[in-house]
């Protein structure tokens, strides 16, 4: 390794293990200083290759810092240290462990320079992301957690396959743009792994699947990691993919139809993930500079503001124990603060003036804009509208105002522990200054910025869109009123599909074994057999009948045999005399 | 935020809330129609942008086709029983 650079995300994935051995104050800080410390190392990284490492010939590139992968550096270990916040109350460990080594995978992802140690990082993130599942132990998480495995498992075997496709046919493993091999079966399979970790519909159930089952701290760092480092991934290699475009959009506007029909509070939220990674992942296929420009601002601003949103809910979920928002209501009077908290993650995402989203949403709609892209510009600016409508009206009117549906007494609830809020205060703290002072965000961007978001025209048109998305709430609000309903997606296919398709396929398979297989083994095994017992069965037969003769003849030679041996001493000494008297008659003749 | 809670429940107070809010609605329609005719300002990517309100259209039409259209497909065919999965 170059001396002079510390791999940031190592010091979160070794450092982890050495909180089991703290107690205490002295572990709590430790727990904040480990990714503060990578934090500063992400901030103070010089652009350049760095940590050059040869493996078995093959020369991996651990840290690549170039504009790209530092400003995705800096928002993962600034997540990493607003999750350890919200966490320190947990006495679990393995928790804490799990969720460092976790963001370090991801800031590994960042630095690869080649695919061997993206892949390695990539798969890591899996593994150490299902244990925050389980680590609810709950049977519904465990499940979840065995989905949530089995899907990415099956991603990063299609990542290893193009990567050793892409190494073979290019004879080069370096982590750049796939451009080149575009539409090759390499190229397929490396995008389809990044877009399935992206969450893209139709690969991206996994997503509310598996961060409604978490952990409630453990939910609040996998909203941020997995998918922007796949959004960070796509930009390295896919950047001006016309598919992804639409993709995008397409996934923008899903996220927030599902969202109309949720009532878990935080799948509800993560189909908001879906949807806001939807601008990311379009922006990535628009590819020109504004557009990579707004995908990356965005994914910052997204994580934390995001991240903000699940730690309000997982707030609630942490003091009242419910998760539904039909069983929710009337939480304003207990939890203030979390709600202003919340509120302003909410405000965030829907892109309301001062608040991050507004400058870093409308770089990819006015993007798709400038490349005069009117269909996409009109789903995108649909979606917007629905955000603010689901996590800005809807879920907070439900958890904090309303009532509990059927007649249930409202919850009690009280505010979080102290650290809660704290790490909450922090997420609410980003999303302002990123709204108030955009330039902070823009210097870190990868292309130079000229992109003005407070004009007179956006500022009163998208006041207009959130007043006027809020007048249709209110006005449509009966029709939203939560349902205890679970809703169908491509999750279906493992969940359900799987076991219908084996109740569909057991009589024709049956019918299979007892006619093709029957037949086959009737003419391969019954017959022969059965020709061989046969054969066996008469010389059988003929031992049968042998031994059995013999015993028939002894026993009746013994029958004879018997009549000489009366018992009675005359009749000997008839025998004996009858015998002298034959010897006697004989040896007469005989002369 | 004792204040919220009175705000909320006091019928009064409430009524006031909700024509305040009407009315910032009417002031938000009119400074998107007024303010770019005022200033002269033109970014508009396209014709439909320049429409007086588009903003304001645009989001009450895309909230009510969100919500009508998302919970026909929930009702025709996505929504099931919380214990869908369970059997």
């Amino acid at each position: 390794m170059t001396l002079g650079w510390i791999h940031p995300g190592l010091v979160l994935v070794l450092g982890a293990w050495a909180l089991p051995l703290l107690r205490g104050r002295i572990k709590r800080a430790a727990m904040v200083l480990l990714p503060v410390a990578a934090l500063i190392l992400c901030l103070t990284s010089s652009p350049g290759t760095h940590g050059v490492v040869r493996v078995l010939g093959q020369e991996l590139v651990l840290g690549r810092v170039d504009a790209t992968s530092q400003v995705f550096a800096i928002v993962f270990a600034l997540m990493a240290c607003i999750g350890m916040v919200f966490a320190l109350h947990v006495e679990d460990d393995s928790r804490h462990i799990a969720a460092l080594t976790y963001a370090g995978s991801a800031l590994g992802v960042t630095f690869a320079g080649d695919l061997l140690t993206l892949y390695v990082f990539w798969e890591l993130m899996a593994v150490a992301s299902t244990l925050l599942v389980w680590q609810r132990r709950e049977p519904s998480a465990v499940a979840a957690g065995f989905r949530y495995l089995l899907v990415h498992v099956v991603g990063g075997l299609a990542l290893l396959a193009g990567i050793v496709l892409h190494g073979s046919q290019t004879g080069s493993f370096a982590f750049g743009d796939m451009g080149a091999s575009s539409g090759g079966l390499a190229w397929g399979l490396i995008l389809g792994a990044f877009l399935l970790n992206a969450a893209v519909p139709p690969l991206g159930a996994w997503l509310p699947d598996a961060y409604a089952e978490a952990t409630v701290t453990g939910a609040v760092f996998m909203t941020a990691f997995t998918t922007k480092s796949a959004v960070y991934a796509l930009i390295r290699a896919f950047a001006g993919t016309e598919l992804l475009v639409w993709l995008g959009a397409v996934m923008a506007v899903y996220g927030v139809v599902y969202a109309v029909l949720e009532n878990d509070a935080r799948r509800l939220l993560a189909y908001h993930i879906i949807s806001q990674v939807g601008y990311m992942v379009c922006g990535v296929g628009i590819g020109t500079e504004l557009a990579i420009n707004g995908a990356t601002a965005h994914a910052f601003a997204h994580i934390l503001y995001k991240a903000l949103l699940f730690m309000g809910a997982g707030a609630v979920l942490h003091v009242t124990g419910l998760r539904k928002l039909s069983e929710m209501g009337g939480l304003y009077r207990t939890m203030p603060r979390t709600l202003g908290l919340y509120m302003v993650g909410a405000f965030a995402i829907s892109a309301v003036p001062l608040f991050s989203g507004f400058v870093s949403k409308s770089m990819v709609v006015s993007a798709a804009g400038e490349t005069h892209r009117a269909a996409i510009f009109l789903m995108l600016t649909l979606a917007s509208a629905g955000t603010f409508l689901h996590t800005g009206l809807k879920l907070p009117y439900y958890m904090f105002f309303g009532k509990p549906s059927g007649g249930r007494p409202e919850p009690r609830g009280a505010e979080p522990p102290g650290n809660m809020l704290a790490a909450m205060a922090l997420a609410a703290l980003a999303c302002v200054v990123i709204g108030v002072f955009p330039g902070l965000l823009y210097r870190q961007l990868p292309n130079p910025v000229d992109y003005v978001p407070y004009t007179l025209e956006h500022v009163t048109s998208t006041l207009g869109l959130l007043s006027f998305t809020a007048l249709g709430f209110f006005l449509l609000l009966r029709h939203l009123d939560p349902v205890p309903t679970i809703s169908l997606d491509t999750d279906w296919f493992y969940r359900r599909g799987a076991a219908l398709f084996m109740r569909r396929v057991q009589r024709p398979l049956a019918r299979f074994e007892s006619g093709m297989v029957g037949e086959l083994s009737e003419l391969v095994v019954r017959r022969p057999v059965l020709g061989v017992a046969r054969i066996l069965r008469r010389l059988d037969e003929a031992v049968d009948f042998a031994i059995v003769g013999a015993g028939r003849s002894t026993l009746s030679l013994s029958r004879v045999l018997k009549t000489t041996a009366s018992g009675h001493a005359q009749h000997y000494g008839l025998f004996m005399a009858a015998g002298i008297l034959v010897l006697v008659v004989l040896a007469i003749l005989a002369r | 935020m004792i204040s919220l809670e009175r705000l909320l429940e006091d019928p009064v107070r409430f009524s006031r809330l909700r024509r305040a809010s009407y009315a910032s609605l009417a002031l938000v329609l009119a400074a998107e129609i007024l303010l770019p005719l005022v200033f002269g300002a033109d970014h508009a990517h396209f014709r439909f942008e320049r429409f007086p309100g588009w903003g304001s259209l645009y989001g009450f039409a895309s909230c009510v086709a969100i919500i009508v259209v998302s919970k026909w497909i929930g009702k025709a065919w996505l929504m099931r029983r919380e214990d869908y999965y369970d059997d």
